[in-house]
């Protein structure tokens, strides 16, 4: 009901804490890390091709393509490319 | 062939301890020889909530510095005679017993029992280790709240860095007022989330707390605690009964529940 209204009820939101906390907990990886593993993955795929460092987003994730929790988190890279030919 | 199963949670107040005594209570009632192990040195519960508190004489650290020998300090239970209780002792701390002690101890009697199970202190620190270091088999206890799920998570992935292969999930303390208001997470979130599987699901019962207060675990009693208590043991016995996640009971089962109850009492 409280749907409706566009309210998350407290189950939902205790859900979605658990999912994200539980993905730090299990990776043991701090945000500072993220940020250095975007930096390295930045640097490889720059070699090949020119991509758009500034709006590349990395993320890990324990939800599959499918949208089904997983036990093993998976590293998911959105990097935009600005050109095909060598950067 | 002997199944050493500990009773784990992480975080405590879960309900370790009732789950330890109501599931060996459960297997007794069954048959089954089962020896219980409170390995929680310094902050034993055990031996209440079976009500065997004034039966002590000797305890697990007694047997492993050798000031007794095992069999003295087995208490027999008072309503099952199959059913013992090695309790552990109050003033000695955690780090008095290592884990090599505790795998000799229960190969020790893994011959003499059907089932053993491990009533594991809260935390992952030495007691712990000791308490999984005999376990073939682990039983998680939460309850649907973040912090509990977060600290069984842990267990799980400690429990699989220890080769465990069996473990298997128990929901304490679900209420499904709350569930169906949305206030609570569901049976199904929790085993979503954790993703180990489910071997029972114990609904908030107020009973619980008056068979703590008599020190009489009440699995196979007509309530809805003991009727998932029970459940829980049949499934470790390998029968095949679907796990009861969602409804809450009826009215007109829960009036039979009452009169089944009221039996109950008077057959006693």
């Amino acid at each position: 009901m409280l749907r409706l209204f566009g309210k998350k009820s407290s189950r939902q939101i205790a859900r979605d804490r658990l999912k994200i906390l539980l993905i730090s907990d299990r990776m043991n990886c701090s945000p500072q890390m993220m940020e250095l593993i975007k930096n390295d993955i930045a640097k490889v795929i720059s070699k090949y091709m020119k991509i758009d460092t500034d709006s590349m987003e990395i993320e890990i994730s324990n939800t599959s393509s499918k949208g089904k929790i997983v036990k093993h988190p998976t590293l998911y890279a959105n990097i935009p490319i600005l050109d095909m030919k060598n950067g | 062939m002997c199944e050493v199963i500990v009773v784990t949670s992480g975080k405590g107040g879960v309900g370790k301890t009732t789950t330890t005594a109501n599931v060996g209570s459960g297997l007794a009632q069954a048959g089954a020889k089962v020896l219980l192990i409170d390995t929680d040195i310094g902050l034993r519960n055990l031996d209440v909530v079976m009500g065997l508190e004034n039966r002590i004489v000797y305890n697990l650290v007694d047997v492993i510095e050798g000031n007794c020998r095992l069999k003295q300090a087995l208490i027999r239970d008072k309503r099952y005679n199959n059913l013992f209780l090695l309790p552990c002792a109050q003033t000695k701390d955690k780090t008095s017993v290592n884990e090599t002690q505790m795998r000799r101890l229960i190969e020790q009697v893994s011959d003499d029992f059907d089932y053993i199970l491990l009533d594991s202190p809260a935390g992952i620190e030495q007691g712990f280790k000791n308490a999984i270091a005999g376990a073939t088999r682990a039983f998680v206890v939460t309850t649907p709240e973040v912090s509990a799920i977060r600290d069984a998570d842990r267990i799980v992935g400690l429990l699989e860095a220890n080769e465990f292969t069996k473990i298997d999930l128990i929901i304490n303390r679900i209420r499904y007022d709350l569930v169906k208001r949305g206030d609570m997470m569901t049976a199904e979130d929790v085993v979503d989330i954790l993703s180990i599987p489910l071997i029972g699901v114990i609904p908030d019962d107020e009973n619980v707390v008056i068979a703590t207060n008599r020190g009489e675990p009440l699995v196979g009693s007509q309530t809805l605690a003991g009727r998932a208590y029970r459940n829980i043991c049949y499934r470790v016995l390998g029968r095949q009964i679907p796990i009861e996640t969602g409804k809450p009971v009826s009215f007109f089962s829960r009036l039979s529940g009452v009169f089944h109850k009221g039996k109950e009492e008077s057959a006693c």
